[in-house]
């Protein structure tokens, strides 16, 4: 016998499912939304998202080879995910400085100060747009109207749906004449940020996270249907005061939020039970914010919240033991 | 100017109020704690390597404070004239144990000892030592994944990367034991320290009759009995195909490592004696004072 | 079609010897028998060195009841009681015999007729278990005769046999159940005499579409005799797992056993040795291999002698090919590495696997991403995650607050990560710690 055999315990054989597939994955699944916004938004979303990978993948490299001295981590895909979907949620005439430090703190402070991919509790990319969004309120929320394909950061700004919908609650009923159609708002036609805008767009995304066994239907399905029932309760009290749920499902980062920042694997708890729970919280959270906080969108609020409790979930949601039930 | 003394006088009172609160409570959950604890924690090593069978320094001082006398209970961290401080404290006479520290049974470096097979599972002794016999044809040496070196809080014991096998550094040695129990296959002993630091053991501890322990191994022991007639002091006994030197009636006299046929008795820091001949010089130990540098080479 | 409920992966079946039909290998030069091819006690030697045996002759008896005698395959004369590296990874304690023909135990029945009645008493049917050395042949080699004298106090009510076969590559129970169909229903009646119930359900897994068929032809004239095709999922050959595909009982966590629920799981090859053992007087001497892997020229099933050396088996498969990384004894999930070929073969070896080298290394591993997909595969409702980073803290108290003594061992966990941890290695050794812990305090107790 000539060769030299391993030994190693059993399984002797793996599925040959790895961290990068996972990610390529998501990205792939990203695609139609990023090509929805393309649409909507023209030049703006280009330059963005584009500042937004490259300076995530820079930082990344940068604190792996200069400050923790590890090997690179750049291959698993993770980091460019984070620059999409901090792109996704930044307006699309935002200064490109603003970017660049949105992903300095996403992928420094929301990801490698806790040491890298794995043990970050809080979304990266949420964390990069929290910053932007408590640092430069004004640029932050004032999101471009649709179709200006070759504007970018002189575009002509206008109000968003939920602009609309707080200004209702708030008691100008006349904004509600304002709002956009249906069609509009599942389709994209709107303002918004960048990824959030075509709820078609996500929902395709879905379908790929769903098919390619990348994420389950918990935490999704959960989030949206806690802010379906929690909206639906009010719109039932005072259609007038408040909109029917469909344009709140529709609007602002919710589609974006429940499926692509909220699913993140390492934010999110382990087990079914969690998940529905964690889910809920987040559903409960966001209409909280969006009626009742100062700012217009709860999503990304309501996430980094929930994720400060993933912890706490795991420890009380432990799935179910085989013959638990027969003891 | 009113809303500012509003503003004022409540969060004063406020304070003042949960000053009161927190004042309270203070005095009524007090816990009254032998002051004489707190001095014998601050005279521990503090690293809490659980090697005097309590969890941690703390509950070490307390045992001390609370037990009739210091039987079984010590600190080998500590050296003598520290226990003697606690003891003063105490008040119980402390038995004077002798300095010990770890040794490395084993010499089966990749030289020594060809691996046959390669392991790729988890990285420890324990998950290793659970499934096979290793990667080698000697099922009770060194598995070389450092559970010892993990288990060490005193940064005393390091893997020789050349050898695959750990290295003590004996002043950093603090004889605690965390690395003999960390190992799955009862490598690492503690003996005597003795007179500048030097030692006579049997690098081995496999049981396996001397041809298939040979085989496996350049340097093992294969319970040829020859040490044991050598030693004039019955110090040592052979048992299942495998010699022990007692190292409490070991005179270091160094008779059997000359008899060993394999070289798998070692002596360790003892100067050079007139060689023999110049093939056993190579297995003769150097001289040493005491210099780490040395003593890895040499293991 | 049924199956169990919590977790399961489907791993790529490559059934490499499906439909070869079983042949028959030479005897080998020497026959090596270790002494623990069971769980429980070893075995103790009842011949010494320069005895003559023959074919069936006990060499080693039972070393208590949880154990099981050992008897030789071949004729010739023992050379020596040693020990081998046997398919554990140690080295154990073993009887070698120098063979010299094929002599066999003059009351042994060799003719390949069936032996339809069985007129024997429930207790002269379990002693002719017992002293035939009939152990589990799904892998885990419990004696069979403990498994058929369960506890007092349980009702058994079925009988089940497992025919799942669910580890990829392995095809020895599939051939045997197409070429002996008819002893296999001997010997679950026989079986069901043993446990005095009428109803015995044989699990097959769907995609050995021809043995369902055989066997539900060969079973529709007898009564109490049921197959039941079960939806292909892995680990459904687990006992428990089976238990909870047929019956939908689920065996509460250790101590408890699957008597306590009502069954009695028995793997089809036991079903075919203990016909063999009380119809033909046969004692456990052979057994079927599957000899395969991706690059084995003839991935094949062997009827071999029990102590024949594993290297025997490759040449007959066409050797070992060049690119083998990894050789096991078992199947690719739950089975054991072979340190070399010398090895010989157990009771327990159901399969000789050879893994090509680019298969075989593990890839490097990296962080936890907290992907929950070893929660969603493990079949008994852990959080191998946790587990495993509890065992590598030396937390065994968090390892046994979660259940870690349910852990079946099955690798679902760490053949579903996609950081490519070494999961299951982990959670083995905090079992093992924690199954030591347990021991010493019910000692104390």
């Amino acid at each position: 016998m000539a060769q030299k055999l391993y030994i190693t315990t059993s399984p002797h054989v793996h599925c040959g499912d790895t961290i990068e597939r996972n990610m390529r994955t998501v990205i792939w699944a990203l695609v139609p939304a990023f090509i929805a916004s393309v649409i909507v938004f023209g030049a703006g979303a280009l330059i963005v998202t584009a500042t937004s990978v490259a300076s995530c993948l820079f930082f990344e490299w940068f604190i792996t080879r200069f400050l923790l001295k590890r090997p690179s981590t750049l291959s698993d895909g993770s980091a460019i995910i984070t620059g999409i979907l901090l792109a996704f949620n930044l307006p699309s005439n935002i200064p490109l400085y603003m970017i660049v430090m949105g992903a300095l703190v996403a992928i420094g402070i929301g990801k490698m100060v806790f040491g890298g991919l794995g043990n970050n509790p809080f979304n990266p990319a949420l964390v990069g747009r929290v910053f932007l969004l408590i640092s430069f309120p004004a640029r932050m929320t004032s999101w471009p109207v649709p179709h200006q394909m070759a504007a970018y950061a002189d575009a002509v700004t206008g109000a968003t749906p939920l602009n609309l919908i707080g200004q209702i609650v708030g008691g100008n009923t006349a904004a509600a004449d304002q709002l956009p159609g249906l069609k509009d708002l599942f389709l994209g036609n709107i303002g918004g940020c960048l990824g959030e805008v075509s709820a078609l767009a996500l929902l395709i995304g879905f379908v790929i996270l769903l098919w390619r066994k990348v994420i389950t239907w918990h935490i999704p399905v959960t989030i949206l249907a806690t802010v379906t029932v929690l909206t639906g309760i009010m719109w039932l009290i005072n259609p007038v005061l408040y909109v029917n749920p469909l344009y709140h499902l529709c609007a602002g980062g919710l589609m974006l939020g429940a499926i692509f920042m909220a699913t993140d694997y390492v934010t999110s708890p382990m087990t079914a039970k969690g998940m529905v729970w964690y889910g809920i919280g987040i559903g409960i959270l966001t209409v909280i914010i969006r009626y009742f906080g100062s700012y217009p969108e709860g999503m990304s609020f309501a996430i980094l919240i929930m994720n400060a409790v993933v912890p706490l979930i795991n420890n009380w949601c432990k799935p179910k033991r085989f013959g638990e039930a027969a003891k | 100017m009113s809303f500012l003394l509003t503003a004022v006088l409540v969060l004063g009172l406020t304070g003042l109020l949960l000053g009161l609160v927190l004042y309270a409570v203070s005095r009524k959950f007090k816990v009254e704690e032998d002051p004489r604890v707190g001095q014998i924690t601050e005279l521990l090593p503090g690293a809490n390597c659980g090697g005097c069978g309590f969890p941690g320094c703390a509950a070490f001082a307390e045992a001390c404070v609370k037990s009739e006398s210091m039987d079984g209970i010590k600190c080998s961290v500590c050296k003598s004239e520290v226990m003697q401080q606690i003891a003063a404290i105490t008040g119980h006479a402390v038995e004077v144990g002798v300095a010990k520290v770890a040794v490395v049974r084993c010499a089966g470096s990749c030289a020594n000892r060809p691996r046959i097979n390669l392991y790729d599972g988890a990285k420890s002794c324990a998950a290793a030592a659970l499934m096979n016999g290793g990667e080698t044809g000697c099922f009770f040496g060194c598995l070389g994944c450092g559970d010892c070196v993990r288990a060490c809080k005193f940064d005393a014991i390091h893997m020789n990367p050349e050898t695959g096998i750990p290295v003590v550094e004996q002043d950093k040695c603090t004889a605690c034991g965390a690395c003999a129990k960390a190992c799955p296959r009862m490598i690492i002993e503690l003996r005597n320290k003795n007179k500048l630091d030097r030692r006579v053991f049997v690098s081995c501890v496999n049981k396996d009759k001397g041809p298939v322990a040979k085989k496996a191994c350049s340097v093992a022991c294969i319970g040829c009995g020859k040490c044991v007639k050598a030693c004039p002091f019955e110090a040592i006994t052979l048992d299942s195909n495998l010699a022990y030197i007692d190292f409490e009636k070991c005179r270091l006299c160094r008779k059997c490592v000359d008899e060993c046929p394999q070289h798998t008795i070692q002596a360790v820091n003892f100067p050079p004696k007139k060689m023999a001949s110049p093939s056993e010089s190579q297995q003769q130990v150097p001289a040493s004072e005491n210099s780490v540098e040395q003593l890895k080479a040499e293991i | 079609m049924n199956t169990f409920k919590i977790g399961g992966v489907h791993p790529e079946p490559n059934k490499l010897s499906a439909g070869k039909k079983i042949e028959t290998l030479a005897l080998p030069n020497q026959a090596v028998f270790p002494l623990s091819q069971h769980i429980g006690a070893p075995a103790v030697p009842c011949v010494q060195k320069g005895d003559q045996v023959l074919v069936g002759t006990r060499i080693a008896d039972a070393g208590g009841f949880m154990s099981s005698p050992i008897h030789s395959s071949v004729s010739g004369k023992v050379s020596r009681i040693d020990s081998v590296v046997d398919a554990s990874g140690f080295r154990k304690p073993a009887i070698f015999i120098d063979v010299d023909g094929d002599e066999w135990e003059p009351d042994i029945d060799r003719t390949d007729t069936l032996a339809l009645l069985c007129t024997l008493s429930r207790e002269e049917i379990l002693d002719r278990i017992r002293n035939a050395g009939v152990v589990g042949m799904g892998g885990a080699c419990f004696p069979t005769h403990v498994k058929l004298s369960p506890p007092k106090d349980c009702n058994i009510d079925v009988l089940i046999v497992n025919a799942v076969e669910c580890e990829p590559y392995l095809t020895s129970d599939h051939m045997l159940m197409l070429e002996h169909s008819d002893e296999i229903i001997v010997g679950v009646r026989i079986l069901l005499k043993v446990l005095g119930i009428d109803r015995a359900v044989i699990g097959i897994e769907e995609n050995k579409a021809d043995a369902i068929q055989l066997m539900q032809s060969k079973t529709s004239m007898v009564s109490g005799i049921e197959i039941m095709p079960l939806k292909m999922k892995y680990p459904q050959g687990g006992e428990k797992q089976l238990i909870e595909a047929v019956t939908g009982r689920q065996v509460p966590p250790p101590p408890a056993l699957p008597a306590n629920v009502g069954c009695v799981v028995q793997n089809v090859g036991t079903v075919f040795a203990v016909y063999e053992a009380v119809q033909k007087k046969k004692p456990l001497i052979e057994r079927i291999v599957t000899v395969t892997g991706k690059s084995v020229k003839n991935p094949c099933n062997l009827k071999v002698r029990l102590g024949t050396p594993v290297s025997q088996l490759i040449e007959y498969a066409g050797g070992m090919p060049e690119d083998t990384g990894k050789l096991i004894s078992g199947g690719p999930m739950m089975g054991r590495p072979l340190l070399d070929d010398k090895a010989p073969v157990v009771k327990g070896t159901s399969g000789i696997l050879m893994i090509p080298e680019a298969d075989a290394v593990r890839r490097a591993e990296r962080n936890c991403i907290r992907c929950a997909k070893c929660v969603q595969a493990c079949p008994m409702g852990l959080e191998p995650y946790l587990l495993a980073t509890a065992s590598e803290a030396g937390d065994w108290a968090t390892a046994e607050e979660n259940w870690i003594m349910s852990c079946i061992e099955c690798g679902c966990c760490q053949s579903t990560c996609p950081s490519r941890r070494p999961l299951l290695d982990w959670v083995r050794l905090a079992k093992n710690r924690v199954g030591g812990i347990i021991r010493a305090r019910n000692t104390k107790k």
